[in-house]
């Protein structure tokens, strides 16, 4: 297992700096000590971990490969390196924290989950997971999402779950979340809250941080025996940021390594219309964390904007706030285009469709690229494959030869 | 003694309990969320609970949702609030109810020093817990204010107690797990959540969630020092759309709450 040594914090009570922490209902507290409680006794469980990494080892296809991008590198004038998550079952990192959680509702006793989820990645994950781990499974996603993500509604009733469309506020992500709370809030005696990214209450955030942070770790065993160092950046995309913070927790004590977030700039910053949280948001409270947010005068969550489903979230996780606060993480934008022209330029160099939100990241490769040289060695997370994206991207690209064709 | 103490030794003295609505501010219009708060009063309500509309209000089912985001819609901003809580508090003792990031955003001093101006006696925080309740314990004593806290049938001893300290003017014991809503029957967890508390506090006792006629209020008067009562009233506004209808269907209810918070 890891070798690096932990990030100290939270403190107890969940907080990063000034951000993180529990603002939610009291009725709600108590299940969220108890989790605390057996997440760390499950830590410390030689016989949690041994069966946590089978799973991911034999099912999940874990540790995933380091993969030198040789034409990729040349196209962008550095040396590329891809962790390659979209390996991964389901075709992401998110596989790595539902495994982790079913495995722990498992412990706690609770026969069902629920979850959020926005383009439908951590639904899927959650339903394969609650399939695999004989429970029961319903995912709350925004109805807009449900209409432009169909056949990942599909895909979870294929494996077994409910998926409850959600009519209330803006009909998207943060409105899946709100609801899933209030069943939460209902259940909570049979009922484990799978949450999908390193957001949230405590123990949310650092429970999420450390399902994913193998990302990081091996990442940086991989590099150090493919390049003999470490790499002079990584990079990965933020919108809640659980890939992330995975990332990053293997790098958080390697002060030479630049720890680079790319947020989703949209159709530009200065427009308006983006989910770039830390670039453009403002510290306040949102789904039980302080942290930066997309917000109005008063106080009201103003909906995101991006071509990615997974980073279009007006929230960021509360450790990124604070690693961005601190400056040991630095956090930037990259727009639909940017995102789409890395997209187009992985495709076409390396024979690999990613993710969209994963080409965001490629993105900021590119960036640093320009401004590193090519001595450069930037470590960049694919989070995931891009399958689900077809239909978006080949409508961005004008890859349909009629009007409604792949409709 | 804040205005909410004098209610509470008005009430035991009355051998009853007190009564608390809540309803949104600006739901259907600022105009008619003042008239619909005196309609209320007059006919019975002690205490005004002032909802102050937000984009994501967790811990409320769907008519208070419903009222909010059609405040919301129209327009409705913190300022507006301010002026209804002024308003209601010319009638009666009269509290917010809000999530915590409004708060923040305002500044809480700021949002204090506002809420005192305005007449208002303190807040009711959902999604706050004394934990993270720094802040707002500073300003609401350096304005005068009441901290009313959650408590819930989840909540152990030692939460209770750390809770019921840290509030003034009363603890707020939400009767189910659960969110806002009426519900056909009242809770069994109730009377229980409310011993608990006895046990380790001697502020008034205010019990809510789910509580819609004056049967269930009666029931719940029988333990508790003061019966809330939100989606029910809000139902009234929602299910009327023509404003005197709307006000005589929210007297109605309100003298059918009024009458059984008398105990036996």
């Amino acid at each position: 297992m890891t070798e690096s040594p932990r990030p100290t914090l939270p403190d107890g009570p969940g907080h990063f700096g000034r951000f993180g922490g529990r603002f939610m209902p009291e009725a709600l507290i108590a299940p969220l000590d108890e989790i605390t409680r057996e997440w760390e006794a499950a830590q410390t469980d030689p016989g949690f971990r041994d069966e946590l990494d089978r799973m991911l080892r034999e099912y999940a296809n874990v540790p995933s490969p380091l993969y030198e991008a040789h034409r990729f590198s040349e196209a962008v004038g550095a040396r590329i390196l891809l962790k390659r998550e979209d390996l991964n079952h389901t075709g992401a990192h998110k596989i790595r924290n539902v495994i982790g959680q079913a495995l722990l509702a498992k412990r706690i006793g609770k026969p069902r989950c629920i979850a959020e989820t926005g383009a439908g990645q951590h639904g899927v994950a959650s339903a394969t997971a609650c399939a695999y781990l004989d429970l029961e499974c319903t995912v709350y996603m925004g109805e807009v999402d449900t209409e432009r993500q169909a056949l990942n509604v599909a895909r979870m009733r294929m494996l077994g779950a409910e998926v409850v469309p959600v009519r209330t506020g803006s009909r998207t992500l943060k409105d899946a979340i709100n609801e899933a709370l209030r069943d939460w809030v209902t259940t909570v005696d049979t009922t484990h809250y799978l949450f999908g990214t390193a957001a949230g209450p405590h123990p949310f955030p650092t429970m999420v941080r450390e399902l994913t942070r193998g990302i990081g770790d091996e990442a940086r065993a991989q590099c150090l025996e493919l390049t003999s160092r470490l790499p002079d950046a990584a990079v990965a995309c933020v919108g809640g940021g659980s890939n992330a913070i995975g990332l990053f927790a293997g790098f958080v004590d390697d002060a030479d390594v630049r720890l680079v977030g790319i947020e989703a700039g949209g159709d530009g910053v200065e427009t308006g219309r983006h989910a770039a949280t830390i670039t453009a948001g403002d510290i306040g409270v949102l789904h039980g964390a302080r942290s930066f947010l997309l917000q109005d005068e008063d106080g009201q969550t103003i909906e995101s904007h991006s071509i990615s489903a997974g980073l279009d979230y007006p929230g960021v996780g509360p450790e990124h706030a604070h690693l961005a606060d601190t400056g040991r993480a630095e956090y930037r934008p990259a727009t639909d285009a940017q995102a789409m022209a890395a997209f187009d330029l992985l495709c076409k160099t390396e024979g690999i469709i990613p993710a969209i939100e994963s080409a965001h990241a490629l993105a900021g490769a590119v960036m640093l690229a320009e401004e590193l040289g090519p001595e450069a060695t930037i470590l960049v997370n694919l989070s995931g494959r891009g399958d689900k994206d077809v239909h978006t991207a080949a409508t961005w690209f004008g890859l349909f030869d009629e009007a409604g064709e792949g409709q | 003694m804040s205005v909410i103490d004098d209610l509470f030794a008005r009430t035991r003295a009355e051998n009853r309990a007190a009564l608390v609505g809540y309803l949104p501010a600006g739901y259907p219009t600022i105009e008619r969320s003042i008239n619909a708060i005196r309609a209320m009063v007059e006919a019975g309500v002690d205490l005004v609970e002032v909802g102050l509309p937000y984009s994501d209000p967790v811990m409320d089912g769907p008519t208070i949702q419903v009222a909010a985001q059609a405040a919301l819609d129209s327009g409705v901003r913190v300022d507006d609030v301010f002026s209804v809580v002024e308003a209601s508090a010319a009638v009666a003792p009269t509290v917010v109810m809000t999530y915590w990031n409004p708060v923040e955003r305002r500044g809480v001093d700021r949002f204090a020093a506002d809420l005192a101006a305005a007449g208002g006696a303190g807040l009711i925080t959902p999604d706050l817990i004394p934990d993270e309740g720094v802040d707002w314990d500073r300003a609401s004593r350096a304005h005068g204010l009441d901290r009313i806290y959650l408590v819930s049938p989840s909540s152990t001893d030692e939460r209770l107690a750390m809770t019921a300290e840290a509030s003034s003017g009363f603890v707020y014991a939400t009767a189910v797990m659960g969110v806002t809503g009426q519900r056909a029957q009242t809770s069994d967890l109730a009377p229980e959540l409310v011993a608990r508390l006895r046990a380790v506090t001697d502020k008034p006792v205010g019990v809510g969630l789910g509580v819609s006629d004056g049967r269930q209020a009666h029931e719940v008067a029988a333990f508790a020092d003061a019966v809330i009562v939100g989606s029910a009233l809000v139902r009234r506004l929602i299910d009327h759309p023509d404003e005197e209808e709307a006000l005589a269907s929210l007297r109605e209810l309100a003298a059918d709450l009024r009458a059984g918070v008398e105990r036996d």
